[in-house]
């Protein structure tokens, strides 16, 4: 299965760091993140509230989190979060797949949801991307989440595949 | 009850197959084997049969198997349970990406859009 992709790349992307103020007035820091910053996202998920799970992830139980986190903050991703008063709120991570192409995925914590952070956070995490080279990257998402969807098309996302649950899309960098 | 399961050579497919062995054996339930080819997957339905044959044999486990002919194996599958009243059919199914979120595959997604007869997917 070849995956498709917009003719034109997209343009520059902002890279990280990056301060920000939310739509609810919030000072926000959007940062690279690591393996070195495992506790803090840890703790992020351990907030995340179970019905914003979306196509399995991230994984309710704490173990399955910290596996999860192993591959996502593993070697060859790139993970950007959104920082508030010391607390991780929001992150965005490209993980690769078989084919060297990167697949995206993005969290917000409920409180600080429809405020911005998501399309700050993807276009940071996008502009890291740029920098270390990517080319490709795509994601899925659930056919009726409208907020997620009208995010990743703002961005720049195309929608590559519709015929199921879920909608495919993707951007060239 | 009289189950059919669906095996098109995923992984997940015969991971299915093994555990809907366990239970149908625990429940005394019938079991058929439908085999098709998963054009999603770049199987070949006899080297499917043969895997399906072979794990039956090492359970020993009686089970039918039937093959799905044509184009639209969700579609021959639904009707095969319809036509000869089965009372359930089991899919495998729900891949991961690297990233770990789930999707589902278009044979899968048709089973459950489309069946009138009870479907389970085993994940």
């Amino acid at each position: 299965m070849t995956r498709e992709y917009p003719d034109e790349p997209a343009d520059e992307f902002p890279r990280p760091p990056r301060t920000i103020t939310d739509r609810e007035g919030r000072d926000v820091e959007i940062m690279a993140a690591d393996a070195g910053d495992h506790d803090a996202v840890f703790e992020m998920y351990l907030s995340f509230d179970p019905a914003d799970r979306a196509q399995g992830i991230p994984p309710a139980r704490e173990e399955a989190i910290e596996d999860w986190l192993d591959t996502i903050l593993g070697e060859e991703t790139l993970n950007v979060v959104a920082v508030h008063e010391g607390s991780v709120v929001g992150h965005a991570t490209l993980v690769p797949d078989r084919h060297g192409e990167h697949e995206l995925a993005i969290f917000v914590l409920q409180a600080f949801q429809a405020a911005g952070i998501g399309t700050y956070l993807v276009k940071t995490l996008l502009g890291l991307a740029q920098k270390e080279g990517l080319e490709n990257v795509w994601l899925t998402v659930e056919r009726w989440n409208d907020a997620a969807v009208g995010l990743y098309k703002k961005v720049g996302f195309e929608t590559t595949g519709a015929e199921s649950f879920e909608i495919e899309m993707s951007i060239q960098l | 009850m009289d189950i059919l399961l669906g095996v098109g050579g995923s992984e997940l497919s015969y991971h299915a197959l093994e555990e809907t062995i366990d239970r149908t054996q625990a429940t005394g339930d019938s079991l058929t084997v439908a085999i098709f080819d998963n054009e999603e997957m770049n199987t070949d339905a006899d080297e499917v049969q043969d895997r399906v044959e072979e794990t039956l044999a090492e359970t020993e486990f009686e089970a039918t198997i039937r093959r799905l002919e044509g184009d639209s194996p969700g579609s021959e599958l639904i009707s095969l349970a319809e036509a000869e009243e089965f009372d359930r059919i089991v899919l495998g199914g729900g891949e991961r990406s690297t990233l770990g979120k789930i999707q589902l595959g278009s044979i899968v997604e048709f089973v459950l859009l489309n069946s009138k007869t009870p479907v389970t997917l085993i994940r």
